[in-house]
């Protein structure tokens, strides 16, 4: 149990600034999720907290205790890999008991807390096997094991399903889920994957270049993205983004035109904005409804049917490429003129100038 | 299984040129590379008296020898060439001039005169162990042995656990002027070792380790080709599984017992097997520091046997064949190691 805290953590590699002053707290007993593309710097910050990486500025605090110079034995942390890094010359069982042993657990001890992880993560047949006779899904599990049977403050995962299938990786989402309900610990979660973070997390924190620019609760991002790169980044498919010049301010709406005179509405305040500022519209594709009149004409380029989904793609008689989302099968054919409508209670806007979000005035899919 | 490997050609079915060639190739290789060997083995087993014989004989052949009434030492046997008794095989009784005495086995009542160049000694295959035995029982092999061993097995032990560390440190520890210590520790095998031989010889000596194995074994334990093998080896393991064990709570050096020396086996093996060989066929550096006869190793007692008028034969074969026994043992057990240690941590 444990409440991890950042504030203003730098890391710099030579005159490289890797990380420049993050500031988080990670709640006791949370799921929190870093997610950002590849390259921003989650994996370094998980590191960082790990103790594997030293911590060029700042101060790193768990349970309000400054561990900035412990070493990662000393933290009581416990790391799932990538690439799951077994100790390929020791059994599943020497493997789990590896870590217990080097803090001196008495041998009954041990042997029961790992009979009780390996039941837990149904590894139980293979206890006495090496690394190399398991497979994928079996290794993860192992990997998972050998931090749950040290009973860590909070555990760390680093991109953990990202050597899996497909269909595995949804179960063990599951399973990571599950295990964090039962154990309740701390969790901190690595992922390039958006809908990995949306699935799991009870905290995302969404990172650029080293810098953090959102945190909040799947839909809280969802919802109200505070710039349009976390609106791009969380959601699949990408939201819809179309330049534009604002037209009109009032209390309930903005109004803006885009280049090829379409005109789109979006419920959000206008502080800030003045006629002719630049701004960009942003639609997600589940939101993009297709209408008679009021919208961007367009022709459907090509369509993916999912059975349950549809998936849109048009071009705009101006070239912009516009994706939409629609449940269940469509009649639509490619080929096919369209005239895609946004609804203003959908539609965000974000300042060109520095790419910050009008606040929504109204939010939720409730509406 | 291995008959049908022997037998592989390239042709179908049948030999082609270059299974000949591959063929005269081997065997030439076989006989140039074991042929020596082969012939001090069967040497060693040779009577003194058969080493000096020319032409030489492959086998170890003695004598052949004969028990006559009548007479009280044993007798030996010639076959007779030429002249009127040809064919027979005769005891010689004494030699006078260039005639021989020789009595018929079979009838000692008869006694015949035969020049010496009509006759060739009777001769059967027998092994003269007693070369062997002499070791044991007037030169103190046991204790040459055991200074041989004692020095190979420290040695060995001290280079792959110090050379360990080091490759350990240059390979997985990120420092200022890591690369700099890494090239001047390979750079030292630009050094011919007679070089250095007069400085170690001066610094040992100021020790005090003249006439001790600890100065044979603590000059040769830092070896370059060990440091540069064994870290080129653990590059190639990954990083996350060190910061596994340290996030299992293991220590530095735990990380390097538990994990990284295991690890590195195959490079390991490659290391022992080379440090063996070293120690055990050494000579000229024990010959400057040791100059007791009871410090000697295998390699100095077997200088030794030479003197300057006359060199025993018989047992210095022998010991050459003993002294090479034990380190074609550790090949033998090692040798699967060697070629995928060194693929291993050449490349990659």
């Amino acid at each position: 149990m444990a409440i991890v805290e950042l504030e203003k953590l730098v890391k710099d590699y030579g005159k490289v600034r890797a990380i420049h002053g993050v500031d988080l707290r990670i709640e006791d007993g949370e799921f929190c999720v870093f997610v950002g593309p590849s390259g921003c710097g989650k994996s370094t910050l998980l590191r960082m907290i790990a103790g594997l990486e030293e911590i060029s500025g700042g101060e790193l605090r768990i349970d309000g205790q400054r561990v900035n110079e412990q070493r990662a034995s000393e933290r009581g942390l416990a790391m799932v890999f990538q690439t799951y890094a077994l100790y390929p010359h020791m059994t599943v069982r020497q493997n789990l008991a590896f870590g217990l042993e080097n803090i001196k657990t008495p041998k009954d001890e041990i042997a029961r807390r790992v009979a009780e992880a390996a039941r837990m993560l149904q590894i139980e047949a293979y206890l006495d096997r090496r690394p190399k006779q398991l497979s994928g899904g079996q290794r993860q599990r192992v990997a998972i094991g050998r931090a749950v049977v040290r009973e860590p403050r909070v555990f760390l995962f680093d991109e953990p399903l990202s050597n899996l299938d497909a269909e595995l990786r949804v179960t063990m989402r599951g399973e990571i889920a599950g295990l964090h309900h039962r154990l309740g610990n701390t969790m901190i979660y690595v992922t390039h994957d958006q809908v990995e973070a949306m699935t799991m997390a009870d905290k995302i924190v969404v990172l650029r270049d080293g810098r953090i620019e959102q945190v909040g609760s799947p839909l809280a991002l969802y919802n109200e993205p505070r710039n349009s790169f976390v609106a791009g980044f969380i959601g699949s498919p990408r939201m819809n983004f179309l330049d534009a010049v604002v037209e009109a301010v009032n209390e309930r709406s903005v109004v803006a035109r885009d280049a090829s005179g379409a005109r789109f509405e979006a419920s959000v305040d206008g502080a800030g904005l003045e006629e002719g500022a630049a701004v960009s519209v942003g639609v997600r594709p589940e939101h993009v409804t297709f209408g008679r009149e009021g919208g961007k004409p367009g022709t459907v380029q090509t369509i993916e049917q999912l059975g349950g989904n549809s998936y849109l793609h048009c071009v705009a008689e101006d070239g912009a490429l516009l994706a939409a989302h629609l449940p269940g099968q469509t009649a639509i054919r490619r080929g096919d003129a369209v005239n895609v409508v946004f609804r203003p209670d959908f539609t965000h806007l974000f300042r060109k100038s520095d790419g910050m979000a009008q606040k929504r005035l109204v939010v939720g899919e409730a509406v | 299984m291995a008959l049908s490997f022997l037998t592989l050609t390239r042709g179908r079915g049948r030999f082609d040129l270059a299974d000949w060639l591959t063929w005269a190739y081997l065997v030439l290789a076989l006989l140039l590379m074991f042929g020596p060997v082969l012939w001090v083995a069967m040497s060693s087993f040779k009577t003194e008296a058969a080493l000096q014989e020319y032409p030489p004989t492959f086998l170890p052949l003695a004598p052949q020898t004969a028990t006559v009434e009548g007479y009280d030492e044993p007798l030996q046997l010639f076959r007779v060439t030429a002249g009127e008794h040809e064919g027979k095989v005769l005891a010689q009784i004494r030699r006078v001039g260039l005639m021989s005495q020789m009595v018929d086995p079979a009838d000692p009542s008869q006694k015949f005169q035969v020049n010496i160049n009509d006759r060739v000694p009777e001769r059967e295959f027998a092994l003269a162990t007693e070369n062997y035995s002499v070791l044991f029982e007037r030169f103190n092999f046991g204790l040459y042995f055991w200074n041989s061993v004692f020095i190979t097995v420290v040695a060995t032990i001290i280079t792959v656990l110090f050379n360990s560390m080091a490759a350990f440190a240059l390979s997985k520890y990120k420092f200022r002027g890591r690369t700099l210590v890494f090239v001047l520790i390979v750079a030292t095998l630009m050094i011919p070792p007679t070089v250095n031989l007069v400085p170690i010889y001066l610094v040992v000596s100021q020790i005090g380790l003249v006439n001790s194995p600890w100065g044979v074994i603590w000059p040769a334990v830092a070896t370059p080709t060990g440091v540069f093998l064994l870290r080129q080896y653990m590059l190639t393991i990954p990083d996350d599984l060190l910061d596994a064990a340290r996030m299992d709570h293991a220590s530095e050096w735990k990380v390097y017992w538990r994990i990284v020396l295991p690890l590195s086996a195959p490079a390991l093996a490659v290391l022992v097997i080379f440090s063996v060989m070293w120690r055990w066929n050494e000579f000229l550096w024990p010959l400057i520091v040791l100059n007791r006869s009871e410090q000697f190793t295998l390699q100095l007692a077997l200088n030794s046997f030479q003197g300057d008028l006359q060199t025993s034969w018989a047992p210095l074969l022998a010991m050459t064949v003993l002294t090479l026994l034990p380190i074609t043992l550790v090949f033998a057990v090692l040798q699967k190691y060697i070629t995928t240690g060194i693929a291993q941590s050449g490349v990659k």
